[in-house]
């Protein structure tokens, strides 16, 4: 092992061989040659190996020319940027916006065919088994006639349940929700939502009245404080989502919202 | 007295005076019962009218809206006394209200961020974030020239007071001149703001018939005046320690700017000495307006008397002394009046020609006020602002009159009709918004924008408003 730097030291104090430059540039000038003496000896995987390494080697070197080139040519153009504002907005932070796309005339059709283009249009059927537990009541537990809902609802504000002899279908406390995650496809951006109640349950209409969240479901969402307008210049506040995990695993609501 | 005066109607000592205190005529006794009206002839019999000009009267403030007696208080009334009957002459002409989209003009590829109609009424230019400036023809609603050489967004545009040149500022910082009838740049592009240009204002009519002067103000701090013709620097006035956000060139040879340093500074025109910082603010200045605004925009043009003419005189020294007779007749009572709304969500009322102390500051708006303007006759402020309401205030005073709600997100800009009986503001919530200002409501609702509305224009013959925005159309609203 060598000690210290010594080859450096010599150097700096005697300097280079005379003649180091030219030695240098004739190695380099050689060097081409090596390599293609090399290239073309080269069989099999080796050759392989070699030539996609010079392969790599030559297109960085057209990326540095191509960069070196368009660095001395000065820059006529610049893009213009997108989403011009008035003066009067320049030196505020102003979050994008994106209004509701589709008329109102187009959403009324749509309710009116209960029909939506929605993003997920296929969900797989929940069987009545699978959402409700059968419960079984009286005094020697001989009747079944009361059910138990095992999936995410959304229960109205003004709820009551009741009383326990006519109370068919149990909704636990625990699986009711009241916000959803949506998220606004134009925008790109997720808000937590007040849910305003259950539209569309695919699987059963017996589901959409109990207010049974699954995937796929389509439920109403309150978005007033999105700040979207429509054209007349009212402020839209309920507009819909479509569900699309499964609540009853996650333990939240995601939704999309349907533009 | 009172037996004779259960059957007969009361009688009372009036004195009619104008706006300024000024008597007219001799006092005189009038019924109580005396309507409108009646009040109307009477006045424009004492001042000689030739022809009938409408008035609103005041007494102790309150209008009267029918009758003497039903806006005093007869009750606790001094008979002995006198009672002062203020008139206030209203414009002769009727602005129809518009109601409908006429037409909607597509053709800019981006946000259209500066919308404004030529001093005579026969020009509308707009300008945009696509980097150009359009111009349209009015009458048959199409559009006419394009105008290409910017290079960036069109921020503002300005028309000179002789309708004759166009200037438009971008966020580069470059003003170029426009013809309005060929499309053509005039001169070369005026390079010199380092930052963004935030307003434009050219030298008043009166001054000099050539238009010739343009000031500019910009984010950089700097105010520039420029030579349009030889399109260089005359002035650069700095003073200001963050952006300049407005300039205005008053009609007595005062520019005013506005700044986000939270002054406002008044400066000669001539040779851009500091005359005044009028302080106040507590945080940025957004906006100006000059009591004569309307009449430095229209500069010799009389739109109202006929709009199918041409009425810009041949002779530019008649039309100069026609210009300046008329900006005398306007600031002869109280002078030319600076109004500066801020971010700190009040308005101040300024007497800038002789006081750096304010007449009066204006609070209410919960949030930030973006735009205020004058009213034509002088005598109302509007004022809109981000938390969605309009505020009118009495212009002599400041004294607030009332707000006025209805949009549903925050109000951008107002525009009033040119006999100040009208208004419409653009908002946010992509509305326009008339307003009628004697009955202080809404007039109608103009839905049509697909976007926020970012700027709003009446012509100064009235017949049009015109309105672009984020949704890059141009539309224009007619009655």
């Amino acid at each position: 092992m060598p000690q210290n730097e010594y080859i450096e030291r010599h150097r700096k104090l005697y300097g280079r061989r005379l003649d180091y430059e030219e030695r240098k540039r004739k190695r380099e000038a050689r060097e081409p040659h090596k390599r293609a003496q090399v290239a073309r000896n080269l069989r099999g995987i080796k050759a392989k190996i070699f030539n996609k390494e010079r392969r790599n080697e030559k297109i960085q070197m057209k990326k540095k020319i191509k960069a070196h080139e368009e660095k001395k040519v000065k820059k006529t153009t610049e893009n213009v940027a997108e989403g011009a504002l008035p003066v009067y907005l320049l030196d505020r932070d102003v979050q994008s916006r994106a209004k509701v796309l589709s008329n109102m005339i187009k959403q009324k059709r749509k309710e009116k065919a209960g029909k939506w283009d929605v993003p997920i249009p296929k969900v797989r059927a929940q069987a009545d088994s699978e959402v409700l537990r059968v419960v079984k009541s009286g005094k020697t537990k001989r009747k079944a006639w009361k059910r138990m809902v095992t999936k995410v609802t959304f229960v109205g504000e003004g709820f009551t349940r009741k009383p326990p002899k006519f109370e068919r279908f149990i909704r636990p406390m625990a699986l009711r929700f009241k916000k959803a995650h949506v998220t606004h496809p134009e925008l790109k951006a997720t808000f937590c939502l007040p849910i305003i109640g259950v539209k569309k349950n695919p699987s059963s209409p017996m589901f959409t009245s109990l207010g049974v969240i699954t995937k796929g479901t389509v439920i109403e969402v309150n978005i007033s404080e999105l700040g979207l307008v429509t054209q007349a210049g009212k402020v839209v506040w309920g507009k819909y989502a479509q569900v699309t995990n499964n609540p009853e695993n996650d333990g939240c609501i995601n939704a999309v919202l349907l533009v | 007295m009172e037996s004779e005066t259960n059957n007969e109607a009361k009688r009372l000592l009036c004195c009619f005076k104008s706006e300024t205190g000024e008597v007219a005529g001799d006092m005189m006794d009038l019924p109580l019962n005396c309507s409108t009206q009646q009040l109307t002839l009477i006045c424009n019999a004492i001042l000689q009218q030739e022809e009938p000009v409408p008035y609103l009267f005041y007494v102790n403030d309150t209008e009267i809206t029918h009758t003497l007696e039903k806006a005093l208080n007869v009750a606790n009334l001094n008979t002995e006394g006198i009672v002062d009957i203020i008139y206030q002459q209203q414009a002769v002409f009727k602005v129809r209200p518009v109601t409908r989209c006429t037409s909607s003009m597509p053709g800019h590829a981006e946000a259209v961020i500066s919308v404004s109609f030529s001093p005579d009424g026969k020009h509308l230019a707009s300008g945009s974030g696509d980097t150009t400036v359009r111009f349209w023809d009015v009458t048959t609603q199409t559009p006419s020239y394009t105008c290409k050489a910017h290079n960036n967004w069109v921020l503002c545009i300005a028309w000179s007071p002789d309708s004759t040149k166009l200037a438009s500022a971008c966020k580069d910082g470059k003003i170029n001149i426009w013809d309005p009838f060929t499309g053509k740049q005039i001169g070369k592009t005026m390079i010199g703001h380092k930052q963004w240009i935030t307003s434009l204002s050219w030298e008043p009519y009166h001054k000099n018939p050539d238009c010739r002067l343009l000031a500019s103000s910009s984010k950089d701090c700097d105010v520039r005046i420029w030579d349009t013709t030889l399109c260089t620097t005359v002035l650069t006035i700095a003073g200001h320690t963050k952006g300049v956000t407005v300039v205005k060139w008053g009609g007595s040879g005062l520019i005013y700017t506005a700044s986000q340093d939270r002054t406002v500074k008044v400066w000669r025109a001539n040779d851009g000495v500091l005359c005044r910082t009028l302080e106040g603010h507590a945080h940025w200045v957004n906006t100006l307006a000059l009591s004569t605004d309307y009449i430095l925009r229209i500069g010799a043009f009389d739109p109202i008397k006929d709009s199918n003419k041409d009425t810009l005189m041949p002779d530019k020294k008649k039309s100069q002394e026609f210009a300046l007779k008329r900006f005398y007749e306007v600031t002869e009572a109280l002078g030319e009046r600076l109004v500066s709304g801020s971010d700190d969500f009040t308005l101040f009322l300024w007497n800038p020609e002789k006081d750096k102390k304010p007449i009066a500051r204006l609070t209410g708006h919960q949030q930030l006020v973006n735009d205020v303007k004058f009213s034509p006759d002088g005598r109302i402020l509007a004022s809109s602002s981000f938390d969605k309401s309009i505020r009118l205030w009495e212009a002599k005073t400041g004294k607030f009159i009332c707000t006025l709600r209805g949009h549903v997100q925050a109000v951008y800009m107002v525009a009033f009709s040119a006999d100040s009986r009208l208004m419409v503001s653009g908002s946010a919530d992509s509305t326009l918004k008339l307003w009628n200002l004697k009955t202080k409501k809404l007039e109608i609702d103009l839905p049509g924008h697909a976007d926020e509305v970012y700027a709003v224009d009446w012509s100064t013959d009235g017949l049009r408003v015109g309105s672009g925005g984020k949704d890059k159309v141009l539309r224009l609203w007619q009655n």
